[in-house]
C-alpha cells in the first residue's frame, strides 16, 4: 500500500496552480485526508500532485451577516470551533461534529469534502440544503457553483480538472428558521448508513439526506403532513443494500430521522425565535 | 505473586523504543519485498510474465514457483495432521499452477524500497483461467463445484466422537429441541501485520531471521527443513510482536520461507512486512460455522443426550488441521454434564482465506451452540436461564471429571478442578440477575426495550507438549531469564519476573526476561491456548527452584552451614539467626572456576584463591555456573472457566443494539498478576464485542472480499465498547502445575457471542440463531418475525 | 527512468532534519524510514486506525495521510518527543504505565500523541470527554478500560506536576508556560463556542 510515483509541485501563487493543473492526470492536494489513502491503495495514480497548501489566504473562514465563506485550506476542526461560523450557520458545526474523527478534522479541509463529493458525507448534503456554491478558479477565471449544479454523480463535482476550488460559501441562517442535523452510523465516526439534516424557514421544510442515492439529495417537505414526510422523502430517494445494511433497513432509517431532525428543526426555529 | 506490578516492558513502549518486526534495520542495505498476490478466488495460473520487472530501477530478484527448488518446491507442511484429516491440503510457497483463494502468493519482487517492490509487482503479467468459485458452507456442501478437483465434495475431513448413545438417549427423553446455529467469519487483526526480515551472514554460514511470530522455534525448524540448513545454523529471534491472537501461530508463511531464501541469494538482507489490505487475503480467519444441534431434556431442563452436527469451513488449505473444530467439537460442553453425546464435523474447502485458530480457537462456536440450547431449553420449559444452568453443571466434587472424549491435544477431555455453582453465584450477584425483572419494567414503562443474556464456558489452557526455562544467575547478581514461547503483549516479561523474585527471593527489579529468541532457549513450542502462564510460567519455577537449590549448595559450602539454616532474601543468601551470608553474585563467580580473573570479583573464583586442592574444582554432577534449566510437561490441559452476563437495550425504531452492563466472572486459578489478567480480560471481551456485533468477513460469491480495509471491517473503537466492564475472580487452583495457575488469554472473548445473542434475544422476544446481529440484521429479523 | 527526489527539511521534536526523497514518501515512511524514528508505527496506511497519529504544530494527524514533501513546515512531535528532556514519563506516559493502559504496545504511540494534545485543549476533562478524546484510535488489546482511566489519570498527574511547579516559581519570578495559556485559550475557545450553541438550542446531534 504505497503510492505509485507522482510529481509534485507546490505553487505559492494560484495561477500558478492553475497553469499546473493543466497537465492531464493532475490531482490538487489540500487536506489529503481523502486522497492520500487513494493514493496508497493506487486507486489513485495522478501524473502530478498540486499541493495547494503553500498558497496564501485560503485558510480564512470569514464571516458576515450573509453567511460563512470558508477557504480552500480551512480545516474542518476551524469551522467546527469556530463560534462565529455556529451563530450563522449552526447546521454547519451540528454537521462536521460527525465527520470522521477529531484526528482527520484537525488536517482535513471542508472544502475539499466538497469536492470529493462524496454522497455518503456530510458536508456536500449541508451545502445543497443551504443553497450554498463554489467558487473556483480555472484557466478562463473565476466561477461560482450552485450547489444544485456541483454533485454530478457519485464521486463527481462539476469542477474541473483544470480547476481549483478556493472557497465555498454556506448561507446564513435566517432570522426564525431552524436547522438540525442527526445521522446513524454502524461506528461512531464511520460514514453514515443514513444522514439526514433539516431545515425549516416558516413553514418552508426541507431536508437533505446522505448514503441514500448517487448524490447528496434535498427533499422539499413543504406542506406535507408531518406523517406523510418520511414517504414523501422515500419517493426521491433511492437507499440501496450493501454490506452493512439492507435497503429495507435505510428506508427505515430515513423514516426515522426524517421524523427526528424536522422535529428538531422545528424546535429550533421556535427556540431561535425567543 | 498476586500483585499488580507495573509492567516492566511499559518503559520502552512508552517511550516508542519497541523494537518490532519493522523496526528491525537487520544491516545497511535491506530490501524490501512485495508480494503479487492473486485476485480471483479460484484460477488456473496460464502463464506469469516476469520480463517488464527486472529492468525497473532498483529491483533486485523477482522470484515465481519456477524458480523453487528442493523443499521450497514442495508444498506447505500440515502442521497437525490427524488420522480424519483424509484431505488435507496445503498450498505452495508461490502457486504453482492454481490459485484458491483471492491474496495467494504468486510472486515476490525484491527491491530497494517497498515502493518500488510494488511499482514492480504492477508490471507483472499473469494470465488466468478462472475458475469457478466455492464462497460459503452452503456452497461447499452443496459441492457442485470443487475446490480441489481430488477432494470429494470439498470435504477435508470428518470426525465423529460419542459418549453413550445420543440417538437413543434423545429419543428416550421427555422433550426434544432442535436448533440451526450460525456462526460468520471474523479475524484476529492484530494491529501490527505479518512480518519477517532475514539476513544471510557468509562469514559465519548462519541464517538470522527475525518474525512477528507466536512460535520462534516452529519457524527455525520449518526454514531449516525448507532452506536446506541444518537447524543450529537458523536463529530466530521474535522481535516485539504488536499483537497476535493466534494468527501468528501459523507458520511457515510463504514469505518466511521467501525471505530468508532472497537474504541467502541476494547477500543483503531482505524485508518483508505485510500491509493491512494483505492482512485481510492473505494472513488467517477464523469462527464460521453452521451448526445443528438436537437435544433430549427431563422436567428440571437436565440435558440426557446431546447430540451435534457442524460444517466447519477451514478455507482453501488446511495447514492447521482440525485444531479449531476439534476444539469445538469438545469445549462446547462447557461447565455441563451432557448426558449421552455425539458430535460430528464436517472441515469444509473454500476458494476464501485459510482458517486457523484465532483467540478462542473454536470455543467461542461451541459455547454460542451450547449456550443457546440451554436458553433454548429454558425458554421451552419457561423456567429460569441460570437454573437451567446449575441443574447441569458439574459438581464441585466430582472433579476430576472425564467426559469421556479426546481433547486437541490428543489427551482426554479431563477437567482438572472448578466450582460452577460458586461462579454462578458471583454473576448473578453481579449483574443483578434477580433484580433485572423489576428494572425491565422500569425501562418498559419509559418505552425502553431491554434483555439480559447470561453464557458459561470452560476453556482447556496450558496444553502440551512442553515449555522450558533457563535461569541464570550472573555474577553481578542480576537475573536473566529465558523461555522460548514467544510474547505479543501479554506483559511476560513481568509476570515471569514476578515469579522468579518470589521463587528464588531476587528483587524484582533484578530479573530480565528474554522471550521467543531461539540462542537463549532452542526448545519450546510456541504461545497458543492461553499457554504462557502455564506452561512457561511452570518451567519457570522449575527452573528458579533448581538454581536455588545449587545457590544454596554453594552457599553452604561458602558459609560452612547446612542448607536447611539457608535463607535468600533481596539476593543475599543468609545463615537464619546469624548476620554470615553471601550476596548470588558472589555465588554466581564461585560457582564457576577460574583460570584468568578478568576484574576484582572474578580474583575470589581463580584457582589460588579457592577450593580444594584434592577436590576437582567442579564437583562431580554439577555443572559451572550458577543457573537452572528445567521443563514443564503436564500430562493434560488445565481447564479455566468463567460466566459473562449482559444487560443490553434495543432501539424500537433504528434497532441499535447497545451493551448497558457487562459483567464477567473469571476463575483462572491462582493469579500471578491480577492487572494483567484483567487487561486480558477487556481486551477478550471487546474483542467478543467486535465479533457479536460488529466483524464480519463480507464475501461476496465470487470470493471478492469486500470489506478488506478498517473502514469496512469494524473494529470497535471505544465508542462501541461498553463503559466499565465489571470483574469478579474466584480463584479455583489446579492440582496439575506448581503454581495452580490456569490460562487466561483467551477467555474474555469466548461467550460474549452467546452472551449478546441470549439478551438480544430476551429484550425482543425473537429467537436469534446467528451470530453477528448488526442493527440492520435485527431489522430484517423483525420484520420477518412480524410476517 | 528514476524518480525525482525533493530535498526537504523536516523539524522533528525540535530538530530539523534533511533528506532527500520521491514526493510519493508517506510522512510516516520518512520519519520511520530516512529518520530512523521507529516510535511511530503503521497499522493500516489508510487513516483509521489511529496509530501513526503524530501532533503537528501540536495537533494531532495522522502521518500515513501526509506526504514528507509536505510537511516541511509544520513543527512534528512524534511519541520520541514527548518525554520531559530529563527523560521523565510524560504525564501521559506515566499514566499508561500505572493504569495498564497498553498491552503489545502498538497502537499505543497514537494514543499517547492524541491525549498529549487533547489534555492540552482540554486538561480536566469529565469522563465523556476522556472517552471522547481516544474515540478515533483503535486498539485491539486493551479493551479501551485502562486507556479511559488512563487519559484520568494523567489529568490528573498533570495538574498535580503543574501545581508543583507553579509552587516552585512562585519563588522565582518567571513567565507564564505556554502550557498554561493553551489551556486558557481552549478554555475560551470551548466556552465561547458552547455559548454560541446554546443561543441556537442544541441540535439533536450534538
Amino acid at each position: 500500500m504505497k503510492p505509485a510515483p507522482f510529481d509534485y509541485v507546490r505553487p505559492d501563487r494560484l495561477a500558478d496552480a492553475v497553469a499546473a493543473l493543466a497537465t492531464p492526470e493532475s490531482k490538487v492536494l489540500a487536506g489529503g485526508q481523502s486522497l492520500i489513502p487513494l493514493l496508497s491503495m493506487r486507486l489513485a495514480a495522478p501524473s502530478v500532485l498540486v499541493d495547494i497548501n503553500g498558497l496564501p489566504g485560503l485558510d480564512a473562514i470569514t464571516v458576515t451577516g450573509d453567511g460563512v465563506r470558508v477557504g480552500a485550506l480551512a480545516r474542518h476542526t476551524a469551522m467546527l470551533e469556530s463560534a462565529e461560523v455556529a451563530r450563522v450557520q449552526p447546521l454547519v458545526p451540528m454537521a462536521l461534529a460527525h465527520v470522521a474523527h477529531a484526528t482527520i478534522r484537525n488536517r482535513g479541509t471542508t472544502v475539499g469534502s466538497l469536492v470529493h463529493a462524496d454522497a455518503a458525507a456530510e458536508m456536500p448534503v449541508v451545502l445543497a440544503l443551504l443553497g450554498g456554491s463554489l467558487d473556483v478558479e480555472g484557466s478562463s477565471g473565476r466561477r461560482t457553483i450552485g450547489a444544485a449544479e456541483l454533485f454530478t454523480g457519485p464521486m463527481e463535482s462539476a469542477v474541473g480538472p483544470d480547476e481549483v476550488a478556493v472557497s465555498a460559501f454556506f448561507p446564513a441562517l435566517r432570522p426564525g428558521a431552524g436547522v438540525a442535523f442527526d445521522e446513524i452510523a454502524r461506528r461512531h465516526g464511520d460514514y453514515a448508513l443514513v444522514g439526514a439534516a433539516a431545515l425549516v424557514e416558516g413553514e418552508r421544510v426541507r431536508v437533505g439526506y446522505l448514503s441514500v442515492s448517487d448524490v447528496p439529495t434535498v427533499v422539499d417537505l413543504t406542506g406535507v403532513a408531518p406523517d406523510d414526510r418520511a414517504d414523501a422523502a422515500l419517493e426521491r430517494l433511492d437507499p440501496a443494500g450493501d454490506i452493512h445494511a439492507t435497503a429495507a433497513y435505510r428506508r427505515t432509517l430515513v423514516r426515522v430521522l426524517t421524523d427526528r431532525v424536522v422535529t428538531a428543526a422545528i424546535d429550533d426555529a421556535r427556540g431561535a425565535g425567543r | 505473586m498476586g500483585q499488580p506490578v507495573q509492567r516492566v516492558e511499559d518503559q520502552r513502549f512508552l517511550r516508542g523504543g519497541g523494537r518490532y518486526l519493522d523496526d528491525v534495520a537487520a544491516g545497511p542495505g535491506t530490501l524490501h519485498a512485495a508480494v503479487l498476490r492473486s485476485p480471483h478466488a479460484h484460477a488456473r495460473v496460464v502463464d506469469i510474465d516476469v520480463s517488464g520487472v527486472l529492468d525497473v530501477p532498483g529491483v533486485h530478484a523477482v522470484y515465481t514457483y519456477d524458480d523453487l527448488t528442493g523443499p521450497m518446491a514442495e508444498p506447505l507442511p500440515v502442521l497437525i495432521p490427524h488420522p480424519a484429516l483424509t484431505h488435507g491440503r496445503t498450498q505452495y510457497v508461490l502457486a504453482r499452477d492454481e490459485v484458491n483463494h483471492v491474496g495467494e502468493a504468486i510472486a515476490i519482487v525484491v527491491a530497494e524500497d517497498r515502493y518500488l517492490a510494488e511499482d514492480a509487482v504492477d508490471r507483472i503479467v499473469v494470465d488466468y483461467e478462472v475458475l469457478p468459485a466455492v464462497v460459503g458452507i452452503d456452497a461447499a456442501r452443496a459441492a457442485e463445484c470443487l475446490v480441489h478437483e481430488d477432494v470429494p465434495g470439498n470435504v477435508g475431513a470428518r470426525l465423529e466422537q460419542t459418549v453413550g448413545d445420543a440417538t437413543a438417549a434423545i429419543a428416550a427423553a421427555p422433550h426434544r429441541l432442535e436448533l440451526d446455529l450460525e456462526i460468520e467469519r471474523s479475524a484476529c487483526m492484530p494491529l501490527e501485520g505479518r512480518g519477517t526480515v532475514a539476513r544471510w551472514d557468509p562469514d559465519a554460514g548462519r541464517l538470522v531471521l527475525w518474525t512477528s511470530t507466536q512460535s520462534s522455534t516452529g519457524v527455525r525448524a520449518a526454514v531449516a527443513a525448507k532452506l536446506g540448513l541444518d537447524i543450529g545454523h537458523v536463529d530466530v529471534i521474535t522481535p516485539d510482536v504488536g499483537g497476535g491472537f493466534g494468527v501468528k501461530i501459523v507458520h511457515p508463511w510463504p514469505e518466511e520461507l521467501l525471505v530468508p531464501m532472497a537474504a541467502r541469494a541476494l547477500g543483503r538482507p531482505v524485508k518483508f512486512v505485510e500491509d493491512r489490505r494483505e492482512h485481510f487475503v492473505s494472513s488467517a480467519h477464523e469462527r464460521g460455522q453452521v451448526q445443528h444441534v438436537e437435544v433430549g431434556f427431563d422436567d428440571d431442563g437436565r440435558l440426557l443426550g446431546l447430540d451435534v452436527e457442524f460444517w466447519h469451513d477451514h478455507g482453501a488449505y488446511t495447514p492447521y488441521g482440525l485444531i479449531v473444530p476439534i476444539i469445538t467439537s469438545t469445549q462446547l460442553l462447557g461447565p455441563y454434564k451432557p448426558g449421552a453425546y455425539r458430535v460430528v464435523f464436517e472441515s469444509l474447502f473454500t476458494n476464501t482465506v485459510i482458517v486457523t485458530p484465532y483467540r478462542g480457537a473454536g470455543r467461542p462456536q461451541g459455547c454460542f451452540a451450547m449456550e443457546r440450547t440451554m436458553d433454548a431449553i429454558a425458554e421451552y420449559l419457561g423456567r429460569d436461564r441460570a437454573e437451567v444452568r446449575a441443574a447441569n453443571f458439574i459438581a464441585p466434587h466430582e472433579f476430576p471429571y472425564d467426559h469421556g472424549l479426546i481433547f486437541q491435544d490428543g489427551r482426554a477431555l479431563e477437567y482438572d478442578s472448578g466450582d460452577y455453582p460458586a461462579s454462578l453465584e458471583k454473576l448473578r450477584k453481579l449483574i443483578g440477575w434477580d433484580e433485572f425483572a423489576a428494572f425491565r419494567r422500569e425501562c418498559a414503562a419509559q418505552g425502553r426495550t431491554v434483555g439480559i443474556g447470561l453464557a458459561c464456558y470452560v476453556e482447556g489452557t496450558g496444553v502440551g507438549p512442553y515449555e522450558g526455562a533457563h535461569v541464570h544467575v550472573e555474577t553481578t547478581g542480576k537475573v536473566k531469564v529465558a523461555t522460548g514461547l514467544t510474547t505479543q503483549g501479554q506483559g511476560h516479561e513481568t509476570a515471569f519476573a514476578q515469579i522468579v523474585a518470589d521463587e528464588l527471593g531476587v528483587p524484582f527489579a533484578d530479573v530480565e526476561v528474554v522471550t521467543g529468541d531461539t540462542r537463549r532457549m532452542p526448545y519450546a513450542v510456541g504461545t497458543f491456548a492461553s499457554r504462557a502462564a502455564v506452561m512457561s510460567g511452570s518451567a519457570i519455577v522449575k527452573a528458579a527452584r533448581r538454581t536455588k537449590e545449587k545457590a544454596l549448595r554453594l552457599a553452604a559450602e561458602a558459609l560452612e552451614a547446612s542448607v536447611e539454616d539457608l535463607e535468600i532474601v533481596e539476593g543475599v543468601v543468609g545463615v537464619r539467626g546469624t548476620d554470615r551470608s553471601v550476596p548470588l553474585g558472589t555465588l554466581s563467580v564461585l560457582s564457576n572456576p577460574l583460570r584468568y580473573a578478568f576484574d576484582e570479583a572474578s580474583k575470589a573464583a581463580t584457582q589460588f584463591s579457592v577450593g580444594d586442592s584434592e577436590a576437582p574444582p567442579v564437583a562431580e554432577g554439577e555443572e559451572p555456573g550458577l543457573e537452572g534449566k528445567d521443563f514443564y510437561s503436564p500430562v493434560h490441559a488445565t481447564f479455566a472457566s468463567g460466566m459473562h452476563a449482559a444487560i443490553v437495550e434495543t432501539d424500537p425504531a433504528t434497532a441499535e443494539i447497545r451493551i448497558l452492563r457487562y459483567a464477567v466472572v473469571h476463575d483462572c486459578g491462582h493469579l500471578i498478576n491480577p492487572m494483567v489478567v484483567e487487561g486480558q480480560i477487556h481486551g477478550g471481551v471487546a474483542q467478543g464485542i467486535g465479533g457479536a456485533l460488529y466483524e464480519r468477513m463480507a464475501y461476496d460469491e465470487g470470493g471478492q472480499l469486500l470489506n478488506a480495509s478498517f473502514m469496512d471491517f469494524l473494529m470497535p473503537y471505544v465508542t462501541e465498547i461498553p463503559d466499565g466492564i465489571e470483574i469478579d475472580h474466584l480463584e479455583t487452583p489446579s492440582p496439575l502445575n506448581p503454581l495452580g495457575i490456569k490460562g487466561a488469554g483467551e477467555a474474555g472473548v469466548i461467550p460474549v457471542s452467546a452472551v449478546i445473542a441470549a439478551a438480544v434475544e430476551d429484550a425482543e422476544g425473537i429467537p436469534i440463531r446467528a451470530m453477528p446481529i448488526s442493527p440492520s440484521d435485527l431489522h430484517t429479523l423483525r420484520e420477518d418475525h412480524r410476517s | 527512468m528514476s524518480e525525482t527526489l525533493h530535498e526537504i527539511r523536516l523539524r522533528v521534536n525540535g530538530i530539523e532534519h534533511e533528506l532527500r526523497v520521491p514526493a510519493r514518501r508517506l510522512l510516516s515512511d520518512a520519519l520511520r524510514g530516512e529518520l530512523g524514528m521507529t516510535g511511530t508505527h503503521v497499522g493500516c496506511e489508510h487513516g483509521v486506525c489511529g496509530a501513526c497519529t503524530i501532533l503537528v504544530d501540536g495537533e494531532p494527524g495522522r502521518s500515513c495521510l501526509m506526504l514528507a514533501v509536505a510537511a516541511q513546515d509544520h513543527e512534528i512531535t512524534t511519541v520520541e518527543g514527548l518525554a520531559e528532556p530529563d527523560g521523565t514519563l510524560s504525564p501521559v506516559q506515566q499514566a499508561f504505565a500505572e493504569c495498564h493502559g497498553l498491552q503489545c504496545g502498538f497502537c499505543t504511540p497514537g494514543f499517547l500523541t492524541t491525549v498529549t494534545a487533547g489534555l492540552r485543549r482540554d486538561p480536566c476533562p469529565t469522563h465523556e470527554r476522556a472517552r471522547d478524546m481516544i474515540a478515533g484510535n483503535l486498539c485491539r488489546c486493551t479493551g479501551y478500560q485502562n486507556i479511559v482511566r488512563a487519559v484520568e489519570r494523567a489529568a490528573t498527574i498533570g495538574t498535580e506536576r503543574a501545581a508543583t511547579l507553579t509552587t516552585e516559581r512562585a519563588a522565582t519570578v518567571g513567565t507564564e508556560r505556554n502550557a498554561t495559556i493553551d489551556t486558557e485559550r481552549a478554555a475560551t475557545i470551548s466556552t465561547e463556542r458552547a455559548a454560541a450553541l446554546a443561543d441556537r438550542g442544541s441540535g439533536v446531534s450534538s
